[in-house]
């Protein structure tokens, strides 16, 4: 019995229903949001530390036998997503306390982001197909409900096609599972590849192949399917922005990885060649696309757009390296992007607005607050020695190894550009001077309780970047270890399904 | 049976797919009905159709003797039905929200955060 892989799901499950009890009384929501969080950060610390001890590690859920029941899995990759998700949950919630109004706090912030938690950690530790539909749509329903809290007149406009673009994915996924089912016969992902390891191979996978590349596409917000991506994110309060440009792209992200690994592995020239041009058009598209805004969290937004293309592209490469660059992109992408947002939340609170034209000499007036942007923005853009410059090495020395060289010199360019929006925000935000009716928006003054709070994720965050950073090589030894278990799919089988029934 | 099924599902997609397509919010949210419904009769149809052998175990043996109904597509059908209903019921209210808030049931009218 291994309780670490089921805690992850259960505590913020408890922790929103806890939450619910206590809907009239704000402060002890917020202290559970704390609580809860933590909490599933340590287990989630657990759970990896065991994973990384003693391999693939499998609950079978009310003890049915595998293909039967449901098994909960947690891999490497499974197991450092949710560590990510736990560091995320927890900034996040530390950052709510400062900035989440009480108007949404009394229409049940909390109690949402607790759900939305376990959604995240439920899609990354399953090992059912049909369960994974299950988490995904949990997660959506609590994504849609934090998206429209406020219910403003952009928020409105963003969610409605958040609603209608998710839906339609996960009724693209929805079938792609029917049909799979009704090819297979049976829903267990083990168990699922190994049987279409023994089929022959009639176009019918590659067709399944591609639904799921949709579906998962759309969720991911990958070319050309990321359109509901930028036209929402930067509509709610900021606190949900930097959850959801953390964690949901990426759950997307993770199910490509896991699906193409593990069960679409048989035909890479196909489908593995579709997804290169997707990550390509993904980076360049989403890096324009940043180039032409001058809003603080529309450019954040597009930029989310282009690094999954970089993640896809570890993936689409289908080589060991490439799979090892994928891992540790997304491992310093989630970490870097939440805290990008976060900083923007920041500059919101003090000067009340997220034009970059309307803001500036922030630098004079907050030095540190600068600093602690430059760090993930450099990171981002790929500066050594921060995290993004080894994510990025690995993934483009991937691309030259693999002879990829269009893709190699889309992805430099494509860095070149994310330099470019970020200095654009550095000299627009914390550079110029101050333009001269910024001074004359009344924003309410910032006591020193709320600039702790607000600010203590940011750092926490930016030395995680920093310690990724400086400490490369335990951490891409990870991700190394990871990708192993990735590229050899017969051990996840073994793992769930047990030794006797690998061979068939 | 089966190729009633499958032209029923295939209109189904095919109108569900029209109605997403006009401008109107309150089509596109109809669309998205029409749209979940069709996938749970694909989910259904994939088992294949088999009349009157309800998957039931006779007394004293451990397995359902013959051919039988598979029972799991009806319990995801069931699940994704659920689902469906209170995904669907949260985009009623949204547009019910959107249009006291922006006024237009138009999605041309709602481009202000696309560019």
């Amino acid at each position: 019995m291994n309780p670490q892989i089921a805690l992850p799901i259960l505590i913020p499950l408890m922790a929103g229903a806890v939450s619910l009890v206590f809907w009239r009384s704000r402060s002890m929501q917020r202290f559970i949001a704390v609580a809860g969080t933590a909490s599933l950060l340590l287990t989630s610390l657990w759970l990896l530390v065991t994973v990384n001890r003693d391999g693939i590690l499998v609950m079978q859920m009310g003890d049915w036998p595998a293909p039967i029941g449901i098994s909960l899995v947690a891999d490497l990759l499974g197991a450092i997503m949710v560590v990510l998700t736990g560091i995320i949950g927890f900034a996040v919630a530390l950052f709510s306390l400062a900035t989440v109004g009480r108007g949404h706090e009394a229409y049940g912030y909390f109690p949402l982001m607790h759900l939305l938690l376990a959604g995240v950690a439920g899609a990354f530790l399953t090992g059912d197909i049909f369960n994974l539909y299950v988490w995904f749509e949990v997660m959506l329903v609590a994504s849609f409900a934090l998206l429209i809290l406020g219910s403003e007149k952009a928020q409105m406009e963003g969610a409605i096609k958040y609603v209608a673009l998710n839906l339609v994915s996960s009724v693209v996924f929805l079938v792609a599972v029917g049909l799979l089912y009704g090819m297979v016969g049976t829903l267990n992902m083990a168990d699922i590849a190994r049987r279409l390891a023994t089929r022959e191979d009639d176009g019918m996978v590659d067709v399944l192949a591609m639904m799921f590349m949709v579906a998962f596409g759309i969720k991911a917000a990958a070319f050309p399917l990321f359109f509901w991506l930028p036209a929402s994110y930067h509509t709610p309060p900021v606190a949900v922005s930097a959850l959801f440009a953390g964690l949901l792209t990426k759950v997307g992200v993770y199910a490509l990885f896991r699906v193409f690994t593990l069960i679409f592995h048989q035909n890479p020239g196909y489908t593995h060649e579709i997804l290169l041009w997707g990550a390509g058009l993904t980076m360049l598209s989403g890096v324009l696309g940043a180039a032409a805004q001058f809003e603080f969290r529309r450019i954040l937004s597009f930029h989310i757009v282009s690094q999954i293309g970089y993640m896809i592209l570890g993936l689409a490469l289908f080589t060991p390296l490439a799979i090892i660059g994928g891992v540790f992109y997304i491992m310093h992408h989630i970490i870097v992007k939440t805290n990008l947002f976060l900083v923007s939340g920041i500059v919101h609170r003090l000067r009340g607005t997220y034009q970059l034209k309307s803001l500036g000499g922030l630098y004079r007036s907050h030095p540190w607050l600068a600093v602690l942007f430059l760090i993930p923005a450099l990171s981002l853009a790929g500066m050594p020695p921060l995290s993004g410059f080894f994510a990025k090495f690995v993934v483009i020395r991937a691309a030259i190894e693999a002879e990829a060289y269009f893709v190699t010199f889309i992805a430099l360019l494509v860095g070149l550009l994310t330099l470019y929006s970020m200095i654009k925000i550095w000299a627009e935000v914390f550079w110029k001077s101050t333009p001269p009716e910024g001074d004359v928006d009344p924003y309410p003054a910032i006591n020193s309780r709320e600039m702790w709070l607000m600010s203590a994720p940011v750092v926490g965050l930016a030395l995680c970047t920093l310690f990724i950073g400086l400490n490369a090589q335990p951490i891409y030894a990870l991700a190394e270890a990871s990708a192993a278990q990735l590229m050899a799919p017969e051990r996840y089988i073994e793992a769930v399904l047990g030794a006797s029934e690998v061979t068939p | 049976m089966e190729p009633l099924m499958a032209i029923t599902i295939g209109i189904l997609f095919a109108a569900a797919i029209y109605m997403m397509l006009r401008r109107s919010i309150v089509k596109l949210v109809i669309g998205l009905m029409l749209l979940s419904n069709a996938a749970n009769l694909l989910i259904f149809a994939t088992a294949g159709m088999i009349r009157g052998a309800p998957p039931l175990v006779p007394q004293g043996l451990s397995a359902p003797e013959g051919v039988v109904a598979d029972p799991l597509p009806q319990a995801l059908v069931l699940t994704a039905i659920v689902i469906a209903f209170g995904v669907l019921s949260f985009a009623v209210v949204l547009v019910r929200r959107a249009w006291e808030i922006v006024r237009a049931d138009d999605l041309d009218k709602m481009k202000d955060t696309d560019t």
